[in-house]
């Protein structure tokens, strides 16, 4: 059957599972007696099975089968939480998510079977640590299989003799076993309380067609699929795979009670023996009458996979599998998943609310153009025109708007791994430590959400290993043992900003300064002159970030480069206080979105250019006389902060309009603590703008960060006021 | 569509008596000089509109134009080829060429004359002569009528822009 198309779908749950089982552990660690959190672990852990079943993966199955066991243990009370076990576990969603990483990139799950992680959670279930060597703790699995395929042999009388067989087939398996093929019998027996039986003989088909080629089945795959069977069905395969495999993969699909199975002997089935009469040249599936089999009583009781019990009464309806095409050919396809936004129903409606509104507004427009038509001269037509026009404007800027909010996200998505990377590293470490996060509700558009991630694991990463202090330097500073990092986010006008905090060491400027004078990078008169803060912002220097002597000295550095290199190609921006002894912050601020944007549009010379509203502060009307000049530049004074003054026409090689006697307009713009005043010649005002690319010709020019096109058609530039300042 | 139609058969008959390949041209007019533009690079043609100058950019580039809501780069071929620079009249056009790497890029020429077919037999390849800047642009010279065109190497354009 070709699951193809539900990949996508399997992907964006599977991943959701894996989320809430990591937040849902994490919880557990805290509070191991929650039968909350164990039940819903249960339940994802059981989804998750379903859904690999469903669609053919098996190795990932296999693991959240046996981690779905040791889940159920504990929910029934005979097994307590303990850290060995959340270790584990924990370990065992790494290797999940490293299966569906796998899925994602190539629609195939990879070859890691993790015996590893299954063995120790089967020796959690037997009770014993997880870390234990436990040789005597072999996987269940093998001694099942010995046991469900030893019995089999045994019985002459075996449901795949029964099997009425063509005489085309009969040769096919005579051809097959002069080759060295085995063929064997098997017989799948479903459980009682099997609700979706074509589904689970379904994925016995298909687990067993990984091994073998399935040449016949009674009943024929066809009633199988219609569920036209009873409990069980049998198979005759050819293989190059031993018995014991074939079995061990019919077995490990859920609800299935057991599968026996057994080298088949030709000589036995009842066809062979009547081939001479049995000539009929019918083809070979449609001709298969299922020979009203008599229920062979079970030849031997092989044990129950212990989670199959558990596992029934839920069990997760795989709706694909019911209708289970032709299952004989494998659809290796192997599709792009599309990248995709889940989007609010509210959001939609809001969408679909304003397109029936914009279908009013053509509608009243076509009929008032009509009427325009039989009565030229009536001046009420062009009112009646103009206010439809009107309507249709705020129409589209409301669409727009809305279209926009739908490519927003909640940055949950990305910041909701965080709290088990600083759990791991806590360990890792040997520090203790906390996360705290608020915020996590905060939109932003998907583009951005996809890029935060690395950046905050870095400065994370980076705050708790050289942020927080050893337990002992803590102690004797009095601070709590346990450090404490933040990470809030917040909407702030225009941007969202993210910061990360700690509370441990800070950065030790003098040691940063020091380093940067032997490095070369600034000179002893340069490092004399510069403030803390500038010194600060030397680790963000590529050539810092690489030097590893400067992370055992300042503690600091490690890709601090990439950090606000990505998050400068997110039109983002950086910065970093610190106070040594009492810890740092890290506050990233990003725009809302991409794509759109508040600008306020200005004139220089007779050039229009758009300012971010973001970085604007004020707008000042400032007398010519009231520049002071400061070390040779122009600055002005303005409620108790001094203002470095930049020329606009001049940066733009424009001519200005306005004569020096003129007051002066001055945009206050500010970039972190930094503050600027541009001189511009006429300001238009504040419009919502859609930024453009000038495209690879034009990079060279560093402070215009784009383009956008005016309601006349025409094209203005947009100043980056961070690269002016 | 059928008038198209009918010319790529009239193009596919052509081949078929001619073994050579033929290309098209676009004719365009810089002072008294005709240049030739294979068609096959050229996204569109407009007419002059205003040019929105952007600063800090080689003079050769003229600076921005929107061609139906894409913000593309306008640059000189005159200023590029060390010519006077150009004169905006009646016939100026932006021939907007799509460049693989770059994306769109439009050209400010004098005057569009004509469309012209040539075979390779009519097209000479001419050695690179630096001596001049302007014949990097150039790497061959197409015969039609008795004219001679000078014919542009794109990727010379495209890979100094």
């Amino acid at each position: 059957m070709d699951v193809s198309q539900y990949l996508e779908i399997f992907l964006d749950e599977t991943k959701e599972h894996l989320q809430n089982l990591n937040t849902r552990i994490l919880e557990l660690e805290t509070d191991p007696e929650n039968s909350d959190t164990i039940n819903e672990i249960f339940r994802a852990a059981h989804s998750l099975k379903g859904m690999a079943g469903t669609m053919g993966y098996k190795r990932m199955q296999n693991l959240t089968h046996d981690m779905e066991n040791v889940f159920s243990e504990v929910r029934n009370g005979t097994i307590k939480v303990m850290p060995e076990m959340i270790d584990v576990l924990f370990q065992c969603l790494d290797a999940l998510e490293e299966y569906t990483d796998n899925i994602q990139s190539s629609a195939d799950e990879g070859t890691n079977e993790n015996e590893q992680l299954i063995k120790k959670l089967n020796d959690i279930l037997k009770g014993e640590s997880g870390d234990g060597a436990g040789s005597g703790a072999e996987p269940k699995k093998t001694e099942e299989t010995g046991q469900a395929s030893r019995p089999s042999g045994e019985t002459g009388e075996n449901k795949w003799d029964q099997i009425p067989l063509d005489s085309t087939q009969i040769s096919v398996l005579r051809e097959a076993m002069k080759q060295g093929k085995k063929v064997y019998g098997i017989n799948v027996m479903v459980q009682e309380s099997c609700i979706l039986k074509a589904a689970r003989a379904f994925l016995v088909f298909k687990a067993v067609e990984e091994l073998a080629e399935i040449i016949v089945s009674d009943p024929s795959a066809q009633d199988v699929e219609d569920e036209k069977f009873d409990r069980d069905f049998t198979l005759i395969v050819l293989s190059d795979s031993d018995l014991d495999s074939i079995v061990h993969a019919a077995e490990n699909v859920s609800e299935i009670e057991k599968a026996t199975g057994a080298p088949l002997v030709l000589e036995n089935n009842k066809s062979v023996a009547a081939e001479d009469k049995a000539e009929a040249e019918e083809k070979a599936e449609e001709s298969e009458k299922p020979a009203a089999a008599p229920v062979a009583p079970a030849k031997a009781d092989a044990p129950k996979p212990v989670a199959t019990a558990p596992a029934a009464a839920s069990a997760a309806a795989p709706p694909a599998a019911a209708k289970a095409a032709d299952h004989k050919k494998q659809a290796p396809a192997k599709p792009v998943v599309n990248r995709t936004v889940r989007v609010d129903i509210e959001k939609l409606d809001a969408l679909m609310n304003l397109v029936s509104e914009l279908i009013i507004a053509k509608n009243s427009l076509v009929s008032s153009a009509n009427a325009g038509q039989e009565q030229q001269t009536s001046g009420a037509t062009h009112n009646s025109f103009n206010e439809q026009i009107e309507y249709l404007e705020s129409v589209t800027t409301n669409l727009h708007e809305s279209v926009m909010k739908v490519r927003m996200v909640p940055i949950e998505s990305v910041v909701n791994k965080f709290p088990r990377m600083i759990r791991d590293l806590s360990k890792k470490l040997d520090k203790k430590m906390e996360l705290y996060m608020t915020g996590e509700e905060t939109e932003l558009d998907r583009t951005v959400v996809d890029e935060i991630g690395d950046p905050l694991m870095h400065l994370l990463r980076n705050a708790a290993d050289h942020g927080l202090e050893s337990a002992e330097l803590r102690a004797q500073r009095g601070k709590p043992a346990v450090g404490s990092i933040f990470l809030d986010a917040y909407q702030d006008g225009n941007n969202v900003v993210i910061e990360v905090r700690d509370d441990g060491n800070g950065i030790d400027v003098e040691a940063v300064r020091n380093k940067a004078i032997e490095r070369g990078t600034i000179t002893p008169e340069q490092a004399v002159n510069m403030t803390d803060k500038e010194i600060i912002n030397l680790l963000f220097l590529p050539s810092f970030s690489t030097a590893k002597q400067v992370t055992d000295v300042s503690g600091r550095g490690v890709g601090l480069d990439v950090v606000k290199s990505k998050i400068e190609s997110l039109s983002g921006e950086v910065e970093v206080k610190s106070k040594l002894g009492e810890g740092s912050t890290w506050t990233i601020r990003l725009p809302l979105t991409l794509a759109i944007i508040q600008a306020l549009m200005v004139v220089v010379g007779d050039e229009k250019y758009a300012i971010s509203l973001g970085s604007i502060q004020t707008l000042e009307d400032i007398p010519a006389s009231d520049i002071k000049l400061v070390q040779n530049k122009e600055v002005i004074h303005l409620r108790g902060n001094v203002i470095p003054l930049i020329r606009l026409n001049q940066v733009l090689d424009v001519e200005s309009k306005r004569s020096e006697e003129d007051n002066l307009i001055v945009v206050i713009v500010k970039k972190g603590d930094k503050m600027a005043g541009f001189v511009i010649d006429e300001l238009i005002g504040q419009q919502e703008i859609v930024i453009k690319t000038l495209g690879k010709y034009i990079k060279q020019c560093k402070f215009i960060s784009g383009a956008t096109i005016l309601g006349d058609g025409e094209i203005a530039l947009i100043l980056d006021a961070n690269a002016l300042i | 569509m059928e008038l198209s139609t009918n010319t790529n058969k009239l193009v596919s008959e052509d081949e078929r008596q001619h073994p050579t390949e033929t290309i098209q041209y676009i004719v365009i007019r810089l002072g008294d000089e005709q240049y030739g533009i294979d068609i096959r690079n050229i996204e569109t043609i407009t007419r002059m509109q205003h040019i929105t100058r952007v600063p800090k950019m080689p003079p050769y580039l003229k600076g921005v134009i929107n061609l139906r809501g894409v913000v593309i780069p306008v640059m000189s071929i005159r200023l590029r080829m060390n010519l006077a620079a150009d004169e905006i009249t009646k016939t100026t056009r932006i021939i907007v060429l799509k460049l693989a790497e770059e994306g769109n890029v439009g050209f400010l020429v004098d005057e569009v004359k004509e469309v012209v077919s040539l075979n390779s037999d009519d097209i000479e390849k001419i050695a690179d002569n630096n001596k001049e800047g302007r014949t990097n642009l150039i790497n061959a010279v197409g015969k039609h009528n008795g004219e001679l065109i000078s014919l542009f190497d794109l990727n010379a354009i495209s890979l100094e822009g």
